[in-house]
């Protein structure tokens, strides 16, 4: 689409009219938080005047793009789908935000997540959960059982997985040509997994932190959601770099690249670990799994199975630091300075106490309890300083495979395809994301780069994705990979009826539903 | 071994948030069930790991020169209670009352 806003063949205000237009309509799909109509249209203006001047800004000038609410966007509310964040309006913008509208990106809207990104699902914010787009697809319509011929809304819609949930279903509708999400423990693969889109995890280090609200510290990073491989490229060339601002950020130079078209993978070494043969994976996805190493194998690719021993403590270790940064990072919400404030005037203390009591939801309460009390002098070398042990572990588990000559690593990225929301909610967020962040949680552990690359339809017609996991700032290699297998397999584009009233060429037609 | 009442408390007051239910009682208990699988783990000599990009000299102190700032209004406009340049805060150096004072579910405990 990129091509044809710079022919002229569809305007930068005729895109974001469209987009917004099929907002409105996917409503029921509850992926955004806020809307920003006004100022995404005075951008798409300013984008055509640099179109008809000839001199837009790059491939993203005029690119309608959401982003997930817990970065902070000046003057537009940030709620992480919170209410200690409601109505707390941004004084400036993420730096990644501040990246996107230099480049010109038509800034759409908030997407909705987990309460502060505390999730899986998607489920447990303020806002209420956001319903996968799939749910309402012809695919999944014709395979699940006719319960009513209605056109009821109501029916088994299942989840968008979490906690990018928003950002995973607003790419996945058409209503934006790529979003932001955020990463720690899978939240941008998990859901991209389950919503049949590209999500990218970069290298920590990579991508500026400034201005995402933080989670864990140590593991967090922006995560790119778009529709095919090459779009996630050109939003990395974008987003990558130091930024004097997040001191976490490496300094090393980065050029953006573009993919080549791999057609000789017999240079590739491709490892598959055997530990992510998880209990509870579907019969399903590991025969995806399976059919996918055979694809590099007949293609040349050398193929290996590798063990990653720790990889089963990942999830306990994850639980231990998040939580532990968690109770550090939540500390700043007291109403003081920004957000929500209790009545409660009797002390400081109290007032706080309040606020929080106030502000917060079970599972962020959850966690920061459960962070104060790995973190207690009695308990801290039993469990923190132990878990940042077993951390070093997990790493030097990558570091000696990778070493050994394997250049990607090939896992499944969820158990299993995205379930209904009715049977989801039936475990607690603590269950759910234990189970649910197996296969993406080392990745964060050791700070590597993984990506989620939509490989085919399950059974019930939901998409179902494999994860490709790199080495550490080999974004450019791990993408061409991830770029030839997502062409050798062809996923099939969502069939939803609002995309086809509202399509008249630009959507539907999958070379220009990316905008590379 | 379950959790202490005295050690709840304690968290209630560290973190100043409240378990609120049972509920929020059984999450710590089973939080801390889960991560007791941690012990099964050999890590004998191995240090322990605070960030993934400690080989790379990224983490370092600038120069301490002002670069930013300048920007009270903004930073005030967020805040409920204000006056003049000032947050305002109810007093302070009052600590939280005790558990049998407080209002909290732990009293039940």
């Amino acid at each position: 689409v990129s091509a044809a806003l710079k022919e002229g063949r569809v305007t930068p205000t005729e895109l974001c009219q469209r987009c917004l237009v099929l907002i409105k309509s996917t409503k029921f799909l509850n992926a955004y938080i806020t809307v920003a109509e006004e100022t995404a249209l005075k951008q798409a203006e300013e984008s055509e005047e640099r179109y008809k001047r000839g001199q837009p800004l790059g491939t993203l000038d005029g690119i309608p793009i959401a982003v997930k609410d817990n970065f902070n966007t000046a003057g537009i509310e940030t709620t992480c789908a919170s209410n200690m964040l409601k109505g707390y309006i941004s004084p400036y913008n993420a730096t990644v935000v501040q990246k996107l509208l230099d480049h010109g990106a038509v800034l759409l809207g908030k997407t909705n997540l987990d309460e502060f990104a505390m999730g899986s699902g998607s489920t447990d914010g303020v806002f209420g959960p956001v319903r996968n787009p799939w749910s309402y697809s012809k695919q999944y319509k014709e395979k699940s059982v006719p319960k009513s011929l209605s056109e009821d809304k109501e029916s088994d819609w299942v989840i968008t997985g979490g906690s990018s949930g928003g950002s995973a279903a607003a790419v996945s509708s058409f209503t934006c040509f790529a979003a932001l999400g955020s990463d720690t423990g899978g939240s941008t693969r998990n859901p991209a997994a389950h919503c049949g889109v590209v999500g990218l995890k970069p290298t920590y280090g990579l991508i500026s932190r400034h201005g995402l609200i933080p989670l864990v510290n140590s593991m967090d990073v922006p995560g790119i959601l778009t529709r095919c491989v090459d779009d996630a490229a050109v939003l990395l060339g974008s987003l990558a770099g130091h930024d004097p601002k997040d001191s976490t950020t490496i300094q090393d130079d980065f050029k953006p690249f573009e993919l080549p078209n791999l057609t000789d993978v017999s240079k590739l070494s491709i490892g598959i670990p055997k530990e992510y043969h998880a209990p509870g994976l579907s019969s399903e996805i590991l025969a995806l799994w399976s059919k996918a190493a055979d694809l590099f194998k007949n293609a040349g690719a050398k193929v290996v199975e590798v063990s990653l021993p720790h990889t089963r403590y990942s999830i306990v270790c994850y639980h231990v630091l998040c939580t532990a940064e968690v109770a550090s990072n939540m500390a700043r919400f007291d109403g003081l300075e920004y957000g929500h404030r209790s009545d409660m005037k009797d002390s400081t203390e109290s007032m706080y106490a309040a606020t929080r009591r106030e502000g917060f939801n079970d599972v962020v309460r959850g966690r920061i309890l459960s962070g104060n009390y790995f973190l207690l002098k009695q308990n801290y070398e039993k469990y923190f300083v132990k878990a940042q042990k077993v951390r070093r572990l997990i790493a030097n588990d990558f570091l000696k495979v990778f070493m050994s000559g394997v250049d990607v690593l090939l896992t499944p990225t969820t158990l299993s395809d995205a379930a209904p929301y009715t049977e989801f909610i039936q475990e607690d967020n603590r269950t759910r994301s234990a189970q649910d962040d197996i296969l993406t949680q080392a990745a964060n552990m050791a700070g590597l780069p993984a990506i989620n690359v939509p490989t085919a339809l399950s059974e019930r017609g939901l998409p179902v994705g494999l994860q490709f996991i790199g080495r550490s700032f080999q974004e450019k290699q791990l993408l061409t990979v991830a770029k030839w297998f997502e062409k050798q397999v062809q996923f099939p584009v969502i069939e939803l009826e609002e995309v086809k009233r509202h399509d008249n060429g630009v959507f539907q037609h999958q070379k220009s539903a990316s905008f590379s | 071994q379950k959790v202490s009442v005295e050690v709840l408390d304690h968290l209630e007051h560290l973190a100043l948030v409240d378990f609120r239910d049972s509920e929020g009682v059984e999450r710590l208990q089973k939080a801390i069930q889960f991560a007791d699988q941690l012990q099964e783990v050999n890590t004998d000599g191995v240090e322990p790991m605070d960030s993934v990009l400690e080989d790379r000299w990224c983490l370092y102190l600038r120069e301490d020169d002002v670069t930013e700032g300048n920007c009270t209004k903004e930073l005030l406009e967020n805040a409920r209670e204000k006056l003049e340049e000032y947050f305002v805060a109810p007093p302070g150096n009052i600590p939280l009352p005790k558990l049998e004072e407080r209002e909290t579910f732990l009293q039940g405990c």
